[in-house]
């Protein structure tokens, strides 16, 4: 089966072994050391570890359209907010009248709001089956409804990248509005419980980080998978050469349209989990910036690489908290500079240097032999 | 009231011939008048009052008519300056002369009541009318329209040929017309037709609904309907003049990035912070040159071209020409220096928002009519950028830089053979494009809040407008800007602003799907690809 078929490829392997590994130390380092040792991870840091999977997970879903796609989208994070938004209605009607207006059935700001009944677009959010399926559908749809119109009139390169950042743009005004009956600036926030489980405790957190680590397993395998199937070779073709591929009779529109859907759909789900870990959801994630960022991560592991989008964004966000706790001041000088040091000085990545230096070892046991 | 008027004539060509004593005993008597329980004794000494030639008698009738004209228990005539507290400061009414603080229980006030009062604003303006001052005489004529009585009416009918300031004549005539109209005179109909004033409109609409006249009725009728079409105008020029305004700032924003990534190709994302850097020199200017706004507001034209022009062609040398072809990649290094430029601003000068002032001849407004005035900021912000356009139009169509920019960025390599010095031309292209958004930054200043963010609120409607105007077309700029800004307006009222942006983004969206190369979609040779 095509989706098995990464399983049996070296680098899969390594970065799933990686990944489990990771995941075991973690649960260990938090469940079997006592606090005081000085290797204990803390519930606070396995939140945040599971927070970076679900941004590994997004930069996972960039990298396969700007990396194979050759697609720089700008607008991922519209897509990952979306996620968010679905699991943040789930979460949000799970509160249930535990509201400061103990509404048995509206969400505190439309009490506020003085509505009386619930939008209809809010039907079914009380279902965690629904909303697991809307999490992927809505953002799916929307990059479909996009990259249908764009596509097929060819809008690509720099101009698509300015349609995808006009995209969340737009988006984000639009959720910034009360009226749109998704909390308007403040978003969603304070929820209690998924599934019945409680949010804020220790055990909890741990599930979510788990089930985190083995999203973008999963993730990284079906991408890996696509890019590796005869769908994948025509993606590289296309970003490669496109009026080529059209010549040798390749839809390429719709490979790009449906490789781009995928992707949003893998970005909807990184904003699913994201959502409960950082227990609130509100319209800054639209912000262009933030999509940019996104871009940043993938540039920096190395693009078409797959395991460099999630090395780039582990090492980026972990530089972010650093520095934001360290000193706040300086964390736009260096996020800026690293923007300016990795394209100008390393067009490949981190992912690209690894590879330079497989490549140069091997030369060298080449010439003696 | 006539022969009140005959002598108000004559007061106001009085020459000081009495003594100051004889005066004041005059004087006193007049105000003593005043002091009388019956209002319409009152309204008679009032008149007597008005018609008297002494100098002072606009400041009596003020003080009477805001109530600050006491009498002391002495019988003394003050002047209140200040009624707070327990005892108030006054002056003599005769003399003017400071006389302390008395206490408020030893005051009485000439009381007076509302048909007086207007008695009084009608005095004080007739004779205003006769003043010097032209724009005391405007404002009299202003205040006198739907004031009018019947003598007033009588003096007004003379008065309006001696007029010789066209609009205080169309005012007085536009007061007498609506006096006339509540006398029920045909004739005044015609003369309020069209006209936008909020008082004869009031006039034609109460004679529109009487019964008594069915054919004034009937006039009254179609005036209004004619003034509502006028209005309808002047709200539609309006829409049209904040679009035109708004449209204009799109353009200056966008235009150094038409440049830039129009006919360069170079996607600047840094654009929106170089657009901030020329509102921060445009205060930095105000702080160098304290209590000279103007002065400053002008020396910042230059030097905030200057200073993004440099920055500009700093990131040009130091990063992009490094990433030439690479589209997208210069787009994120961009970006990272678009970053670093706001951190730069937030550590060295602030995080929080600063002030620039507004000079004198740039605030206020341009009164067209009583419907329509036009604010002088904005006016002045459309001609700065038609003349910024036009000079870049210049400058690539007519200069021998302009020439070098068309060769290279259509045939590099052959520019180059020509001996054209591609890299220079390259720096010198990115110069002028970030000097231009320098440019629109001073003008921003005038308008919105400087501070750090100020270069994010436009990158995106920049590129918008490039994009939508048609890459590399200066003109397509120019019209997609403007239109933008009209539509905008258009939606705004029935939308609101946060929607109205929204649809205009989807709007673009949509476009651009139908039409990839924009409004103006460059051909032959220039398009390349």
């Amino acid at each position: 089966m095509w989706l098995t078929q990464p399983l049996y490829e070296r680098s899969t392997r390594i970065f799933l072994g990686v990944l489990l590994l990771a995941m075991i130390l973690v649960t260990l380092l938090h469940l079997a050391v006592p606090a005081d040792h000085p290797l204990y991870v803390s519930a606070y840091t396995v939140n945040l570890f599971g927070k970076y999977l679900s941004y590994a997970l997004l930069a996972v879903a960039v990298d396969l359209v700007w990396g194979y796609l050759g697609i720089l989208s700008l607008g991922h994070g519209a897509f990952f907010a979306l996620g968010g938004y679905v699991m943040g209605m789930y979460l949000m009607r799970q509160i249930g009248d535990r509201g400061v207006y103990g509404h048995p059935e509206l969400p505190d700001f439309m009490v506020f709001l003085n509505w009386d009944a619930l939008p209809w677009y809010w039907l079914g959010s009380d279902s965690f089956l629904f909303t697991a399926l809307m999490v992927m559908l809505v953002p799916g749809v929307l990059a479909f409804a996009f990259g249908y119109l764009a596509f097929r009139s060819r809008v690509t390169g720099v101009y698509l990248s300015i349609m995808t950042q006009a995209l969340t743009f737009a988006l984000m005004l639009a959720f910034y509005r009360n009226e749109m009956g998704f909390g308007g600036s403040d978003g969603m926030t304070n929820f209690r419980d998924i599934l019945g489980f409680d949010l804020r405790t220790d055990e909890t957190r741990l599930a979510l980080f788990l089930i985190s680590g083995v999203a973008l397993a999963v993730g990284y395998v079906i991408c890996r998978a696509l890019v590796n199937s005869k769908l994948g070779r025509v993606c590289i073709a296309s970003r490669d050469a496109e009026a080529r591929t059209r010549f040798l009779g390749y839809r390429v529109e719709r490979v790009q349209l449906s490789v781009f859907v995928v992707s949003a759909m893998l970005a909807g789900v990184a904003g699913a989990l994201y959502v409960p870990q950082v227990g609130i959801i509100n319209p800054s994630e639209f912000a262009p910036l933030f999509s940019i960022e996104i871009v940043l991560w993938v540039a920096l592991g190395g693009r078409a690489t797959l395991y460099g989008a999630v090395i780039g964004a582990l090492l980026v966000n972990y530089a972010k908290t650093y520095f934001t706790g360290v000193m706040p001041d300086a964390w736009l000088f260096a996020l800026g500079g690293l923007f300016v040091l990795v394209t100008v000085f390393l067009p490949k990545g981190i992912a690209g240097l690894l590879k330079q230096r497989k490549q140069a070892k091997e030369k060298e046991e080449e010439v003696p032999a | 009231m006539k022969p009140l008027l005959a002598c108000l004539l004559l007061f106001l060509t009085w020459l000081p011939s009495l003594s100051i004593a004889e005066e004041d005993v005059r004087a006193g008597a007049l105000l003593e008048a005043l002091d009388v329980r019956s209002f319409a004794d009152k309204g008679e000494a009032i008149s007597e009052l008005a018609i008297s030639e002494d100098p002072r008698t606009r400041y009596w009738l003020n003080a009477l008519l805001d109530g600050s004209l006491q009498r002391t228990h002495e019988g003394r005539f003050v002047v209140v300056l200040n009624n707070r507290g327990r005892s108030w400061p006054v002056e003599d009414a005769l003399t003017q002369e400071d006389l302390g603080e008395i206490s408020r229980r030893e005051l009485n006030r000439i009381s007076i009541n509302n048909s007086l009062r207007n008695q009084i604003r009608s005095l004080i303006a007739v004779a205003d009318l006769y003043s010097e001052d032209l724009s005391l005489r405007r404002a009299s004529a202003e205040r006198l329209v739907g004031e009018v009585d019947e003598a007033l009416a009588e003096f007004l009918a003379e008065h309006i040929e001696q007029e010789t300031d066209r609009r205080v004549q169309q005012r007085l005539s536009l007061a007498l017309a609506i006096y006339q109209l509540e006398q029920g005179e045909l004739d005044a109909v015609a003369e309020l037709h069209g006209s936008l004033n909020t008082d004869a409109r009031i006039a034609l609409s109460r004679a529109a609904a009487q019964e008594e006249n069915p054919l004034l009725a009937q006039e009254a009728q179609a005036a209004l309907s004619a003034i509502e079409q006028r209005l309808k105008m002047n709200r539609t020029a309006e829409t049209l003049y904040f679009g035109l305004s708004m449209g204009s700032v799109l353009v200056l924003a966008a235009i150094g990035l038409a440049i830039t990534f129009g006919v360069m190709g170079v996607i600047n994302m840094a654009h929106g912070e170089l657009i901030m850097l020329g509102a921060y020199t445009t205060w930095a200017m105000q702080q160098l040159l304290p209590g000279q706004p103007g002065l400053a507001l002008l020396l910042s034209i230059p030097a905030g071209f200057m200073v993004s022009g440099l920055v500009g062609i700093a990131m040009e040398r130091g990063v992009i020409q490094f990433l030439k072809g690479r589209p997208l990649e210069t787009l994120l290094a961009t970006f990272g220096i678009s970053l670093m430029l706001q951190q730069l601003v937030r550590t060295v000068i602030s995080p929080q928002n600063r002030t620039v002032v507004t000079p004198e001849w740039m605030s206020g407004s341009l009164v067209v009519n009583d419907a329509l005035s036009l604010t002088l900021n904005r006016l002045y912000i459309m001609a700065f950028a038609l003349l910024v356009f036009m000079a870049l139009i210049y400058i690539l169509r007519r200069t021998r830089l302009g020439l070098e920019v068309r060769a290279v960025t259509q045939n590099r390599a052959m520019a180059r053979s020509m001996g054209i010095k591609a890299t220079r031309v390259d720096m010198m292209t990115f110069g002028l494009g970030s000097g231009v958004a320098g440019l629109a930054g001073v003008a921003l200043s005038q308008l919105t809040n400087v501070g750090p963010n100020l270069g994010q609120a436009y990158i995106i409607d920049s590129f918008m407008v490039v994009v939508f105007g048609g890459v590399g077309n200066l003109w397509g700029t120019l019209v997609a800007g403007m239109s933008l800004g009209i539509i905008n307006q258009v939606i705004e009222p029935w939308a609101g602003a946060v929607v109205a942006k929204i649809l205009v983004l989807v709007f673009i969206i949509l476009f651009i799907q139908k039409r990839p190369r924009g409004l103006f979609p460059q051909k032959g040779r220039a398009a390349g690809d």
